[in-house]
C-alpha cells in the first residue's frame, strides 16, 4: 500500500518534470537521464541480479544504434525499423558470446566482455559498410513522424519514459518469477545453486540475452536522438563503464537502483561539461572515477541500499519505541 | 627467412619483454590475493608520463626517469593497497571491479586533464640512435628497454622463489591465516606485493616511453595486453608471464607486419578470447 503510494508520487514527479524544468537544456537532461536509466536497468539484470559483471555491454548498445542508423543509411527506412533488427541481432550475439564467456567466473567474465567489446569496436572501425571511423548518420530532415527525429527533447523524454517503464516492469516480473530466484541464488553462490538443482548456465544465458536485447533498445533510441553513431559514441568502452557505474552507484540488484544512479551521474556530467566547456571533459571523468572509488570503498551496495538500510533502522527504532510504550 | 622478418621478430621480442615486465606485476597481485587490478594498464601509462615529466622538466633521460618512475609507482601501489584494495578485497566482487575501474578512470583522466589528449613523445635519440647487428637494424632505446625488462622480470622470479621475502609472500598467497600463525603479517606482504607490482609497471612505462606514443588512453590497450599475457601465462606465474609476454610481442609485430598495423590489436584480442574459451587456466597454469 505504502509502496504504491510512493511509486505514484514518483511517477507524477517524472511526468511533471519537463513542465517544471522547461528549458531545452533541462528537458534534454531529463531525457538523457531516462535513456541511461534504460541502459543501466538492462545491465542490472545480468550485472546486478545475476552478479555477472559485464564490462562489454556497449556491444549491444552499439548493435542497436548501428541497426537504427543502418536502416536509414542503407535502406532509406525509418531508424525505427532498425530497432527490432538490432534487438534480434543483439540477442543472437549475446547467445554466441554468452555460451563460452558465462562459463568463466568472476573477473574472467568481466575481462572477456572487455575483449569482446574492444574487438567489436576495432572491427566496426575498419568496416566501410558500417561507416568505418566516421560512423553512420540518421535523416538530417525528418520525413515524417516515424523518423523519430525531433528538435525538442520533449517527445524523446516521454518515449524514453515509456521504454524505461516497460524495462522496469520486465525486470520486476523477472525478479518475482522462478528465474529471479535462480539468479539471486546463483549470485550468492553458484555452486550451492547448482547443487540444489538450479539450472545455472541456462538461467545466466537467458538473463544475458534479455539484458542484451534491452540494452540494444537503449542504443537505438540514443542514435535516434543524436542522429548519428560512430565507433566512439556507439562502441567506446567508456559507455560500458558509464552504464555499469550508474547501476552500481544507485544500487546493483535493486529495481530502481540504476534510475537513481543515472539521476545523479548524468546531470553531474552534463552540468560540469556545460560549465567547464571542452576543458571539463577530462575533469568530469576524474570526478566520476573518484566517486566510484569512494562507493567501492565505503558503500559497495550503492546509494539505494544505504537509504533502504537507514529506513529499516528508523523503522525498527520506531517499532521498539512503540513496543516500549505498549509494555509500560 | 628474410632479414625483414627477423627484424620484425626481434622487435616483437624486445617489446614483449616489456609486456612481460608489467604483466608479471598483474600476475603477482592476482595470484597472491585474487584481486584483478583493472587500472594496471593505467599504472604503466602513469610511468610513461613520469618519464616524460622527468625528461621535459629535469632534462634527464631513462637513467633518471626509470628509477624515479619505479619509485613513484611503487609508492602509489602502497597507497592504493592501504586506501582501497585492503577493504574491497573482503567485499563483493562488484566492489573490486568497481574500485579498480574507478581508479583507472581517475588516473587516466587526471592525466588527460593535466596534459591534454595529444600524443606526446620523447625524442627517439634519447638513448643513442640505431645500430646494425648482422644487417638487422635495432633501435638502442628498444634494445635497452627489452634487456632491462628481461633482467628485471627474471630478477622478480628469483626474488619470489629464492629469497625469504619471496617465500613469505608465497606463504600468504597459499593460505594467509596459516601464514599469520607462522608469524608472517599478510598485510605487510600484500602491501609489498602491490609495491612490487606497481613498481614494475612504472619501470616498464619509463622504458617504453622512449619509443612508444605517450597518450592518456594508452593504458586501456596496455591493460588488455597485460590481461592477455596473464591469462596466457597462467595466473600467478612470473615465468608464465615472461614466456607469454614474449610470445604476444612476436605475434603482435608479426601480424602487424603480415596483415597490417590496424589488425595487430584485433589478433591479440581474438587470441585472448580463444584462450579463455579453450584453456582458461593458461599455457602453463594448473587447473
Amino acid at each position: 500500500m505504502r509502496r504504491t503510494f510512493w511509486l505514484a508520487i514518483a511517477i507524477v514527479l517524472v511526468v511533471a518534470y519537463p513542465w517544471v524544468f522547461s528549458t531545452p537544456f533541462q528537458q534534454r537532461l531529463g531525457a538523457l537521464v531516462l535513456l541511461y536509466a534504460i541502459a543501466a536497468s538492462a545491465w542490472n539484470i545480468i550485472g546486478g541480479y545475476a552478479g555477472q559483471v559485464s564490462v562489454g555491454h556497449v556491444v549491444f548498445f552499439g548493435c542497436g544504434a548501428y541497426a537504427a542508423m543502418g536502416a536509414y543509411t542503407h535502406f532509406a527506412l525509418s531508424p525505427l525499423v532498425g530497432l527490432p533488427a538490432g534487438l534480434v541481432a543483439s540477442v543472437a550475439i549475446a547467445a554466441v558470446i554468452g555460451v563460452p564467456t558465462l562459463r568463466l567466473s568472476g573477473h574472467y567474465f568481466s575481462m572477456a566482455t572487455i575483449a569482446v567489446a574492444e574487438l567489436a569496436r576495432l572491427i566496426v572501425t575498419n568496416t566501410d559498410y558500417l561507416g568505418a571511423a566516421v560512423g553512420l548518420s540518421g535523416p538530417t530532415v525528418p520525413r515524417n513522424v516515424f523518423d523519430l527525429s525531433f528538435i525538442s527533447a520533449l517527445p524523446y523524454y516521454y518515449l524514453f519514459f515509456a521504454v524505461l517503464a516497460v524495462t522496469l516492469a520486465i525486470t520486476w516480473w523477472m525478479t518475482n518469477s522462478r528465474m529471479g530466484f535462480y539468479l539471486r541464488a546463483i549470485r550468492d553462490s553458484e555452486r550451492a545453486a547448482r547443487s540444489l538443482g538450479a539450472p545455472a548456465s541456462r538461467t545466466k544465458l537467458y538473463a544475458y540475452m534479455l539484458s542484451a536485447g534491452l540494452t540494444s533498445v537503449a542504443g537505438a533510441l540514443y542514435a535516434m536522438m543524436f542522429g548519428f553513431v560512430d565507433p566512439d559514441s556507439g562502441l567506446g568502452l567508456l559507455i560500458s563503464v558509464k552504464i555499469l557505474i550508474m547501476a552500481a552507484l544507485g544500487g546493483a540488484g535493486l529495481l530502481f537502483g540504476p534510475l537513481v544512479g543515472a539521476a545523479i551521474l548524468v546531470p553531474l556530467e552534463e552540468i560540469s561539461n556545460s560549465l567547464l566547456g571542452g576543458k571539463g571533459a577530462g575533469l568530469t571523468f576524474v570526478v566520476y572515477g573518484a566517486i566510484i572509488v569512494l562507493i567501492a570503498r565505503f558503500q559497495p551496495g550503492g546509494i539505494l541500499a544505504l537509504i533502504n538500510r537507514l529506513w529499516a533502522k528508523r523503522k525498527t527504532k520506531q517499532e521498539s519505541k512503540q513496543g516500549a510504550a505498549d509494555a509500560s | 627467412m628474410s632479414i625483414v622478418l627477423v627484424q620484425v621478430i626481434v622487435g616483437g621480442l624486445l617489446l614483449g619483454a616489456v609486456y612481460a615486465l608489467f604483466s608479471s606485476g598483474l600476475t603477482l597481485v592476482w595470484g597472491m590475493m585474487n584481486v584483478v587490478n583493472f587500472a594496471h594498464g593505467d599504472f604503466v601509462m602513469l610511468g610513461m608520463y613520469v618519464a616524460y615529466v622527468v625528461y621535459t622538466l629535469l632534462g634527464g633521460g631513462p637513467l633518471l626517469g626509470a628509477p624515479l618512475a619505479t619509485l613513484v609507482l611503487a609508492t602509489l601501489g602502497i597507497v592504493v593497497y592501504f586506501g582501497l584494495i585492503r577493504d574491497v578485497m573482503k567485499g563483493p566482487m562488484l566492489a573490486q571491479i568497481l574500485g579498480t575501474f574507478g581508479l583507472a578512470l581517475l588516473l587516466r583522466y587526471s592525466v588527460f586533464w593535466w596534459f591534454g589528449a595529444n600524443f606526446l613523445s620523447l625524442p627517439g635519440d634519447l638513448v643513442g640512435g640505431t645500430f646494425d647487428v648482422f644487417g638487422i637494424r635495432i633501435e638502442a632505446s628498444r634494445l635497452l628497454a627489452g634487456i632491462v625488462a628481461l633482467l628485471v622480470t627474471f630478477g622478480l622470479h628469483l626474488l619470489l622463489t629464492r629469497t625469504t621475502l619471496g617465500s613469505r609472500m608465497l606463504a600468504v598467497a597459499e593460505d594467509s591465516t596459516a601464514a599469520q600463525l607462522m608469524g608472517i603479517r599478510p598485510d605487510s606482504m600484500q602491501a609489498i606485493a602491490w609495491a612490487i607490482a606497481a613498481g614494475a609497471t612504472g619501470l616498464a612505462g619509463a622504458l617504453i616511453a622512449t619509443f612508444f606514443y605517450v597518450v592518456p588512453t594508452v593504458g586501456e590497450t596496455l591493460g588488455i595486453v597485460a590481461f592477455v599475457t596473464v591469462s596466457l601465462g597462467g595466473f600467478g606465474s612470473v615465468p608464465g608471464a615472461l614466456i607469454a609476454g614474449l610470445l604476444i610481442g612476436v605475434i603482435e609485430s608479426l601480424s602487424g607486419y603480415l596483415i597490417g598495423a590496424v589488425y595487430k590489436d584485433m589478433v591479440v584480442y581474438a587470441l585472448f578470447l580463444g584462450f579463455l574459451w579453450f584453456r582458461p587456466q593458461g599455457l602453463m597454469g594448473k587447473t
